[in-house]
């Protein structure tokens, strides 16, 4: 597209830098740590802390792409031990959605053990 | 994996006599049991641990589906019954809504990725609206079983 008169660029520029500010785009890649992987229960959580937030959550792997704020979708993961999701968050809460999910993967891990913690008991 | 890996065609209840979450468990629990897919003397056992999962966060997914479920020593490998209910029955599911068709899925303790293999075949199907209307309107288990073995030879179908 042709840049239009300077005037109009700066307005447009302006437009763009408010949309960013508005619709924030963030992305992460998370492991699965919990032995059990991602069965209902885990998706459950994490479908509770998206629905927390205004931004869209979708969550991929290889193959699909998902809803995250959808249990049937997220179950539908299945992802094991392991197993690497990307998680983007869009939306203007999107940084403090993809914080709060990426804690609860990889931190927390769906207040479940992981296969090391499984083999001390 | 395949629903006919999986799910024993012989246990499918067309239409449980129970009224209740935890008396269609212990239908569908039974229905394996008869079908030889439980360790024997197991059955009380599992029924038990399926309504104890059950009672720590519902599987009623909404869209008149449950997928009870538990990982327990009494089977062998991952083994799902179907079961239906045109009367609906309270699961206290999701979406506050009467379940009408109910998977129990058993999965022995080992192997957490097979179960969530299994899982992930049926949730798949799930999404569609077409297999959860045909899976409903299924009134004998022949009919359960062509549809989950045409679903099986060809994902897409619906």
């Amino acid at each position: 597209m042709q840049s239009g008169p300077s005037a109009d660029t700066g307005r447009l520029r302006m437009q763009a830098g408010e949309d960013t500010l508005e619709n924030v785009v963030c992305e992460a890649i998370v492991q699965i740590r919990n032995a059990a992987g991602l069965h209902m229960r885990p998706a459950m959580q994490f479908v509770d802390i998206a629905n927390q937030f205004d931004s869209d959550i979708m969550v991929s792997n290889d193959e699909t792409v998902v809803d995250g704020k959808s249990i049937m979708q997220m179950s539908m993961l299945a992802a094991t031990c392991g197993t690497k999701l990307r998680i983007k968050a869009e939306g203007q809460d999107a940084e403090r959605a993809l914080e709060a999910l990426r804690q609860l993967v990889e931190e927390t891990h769906f207040h479940e053990p992981t296969p090391e913690e499984e083999k001390k008991h | 994996m395949k629903f006919a890996d999986f799910v024993c065609f012989e246990a499918t209840i067309p239409e449980l006599d129970s009224r209740d979450r935890d008396g269609a468990i212990a239908e569908l629990v039974t229905a394996l049991d008869r079908a030889g897919r439980l360790k024997r003397g197991r059955r009380e056992e599992i029924i038990k641990a399926v309504i104890k999962r059950e009672n720590e966060a519902s599987t009623g997914m909404g869209k008149g589906v449950a997928l009870p479920h538990v990982k327990h020593q009494g089977v062998r490998d991952v083994v799902a019954a179907i079961g239906q209910s045109s009367g609906g029955l309270d699961f206290a599911a999701l979406d506050k809504q009467p379940v009408y068709t109910v998977i129990l899925i058993l999965s022995p303790v080992k192997n957490p990725d097979k179960h969530l293999q299994a899982m992930e075949s049926i949730f798949r199907q799930l999404q569609q609206e077409k297999f959860r209307k045909f899976l409903r309107q299924a009134h004998n288990p022949e009919q359960v079983e062509d549809l989950l073995r045409e679903v099986d030879e060809n994902p897409s179908l619906l």
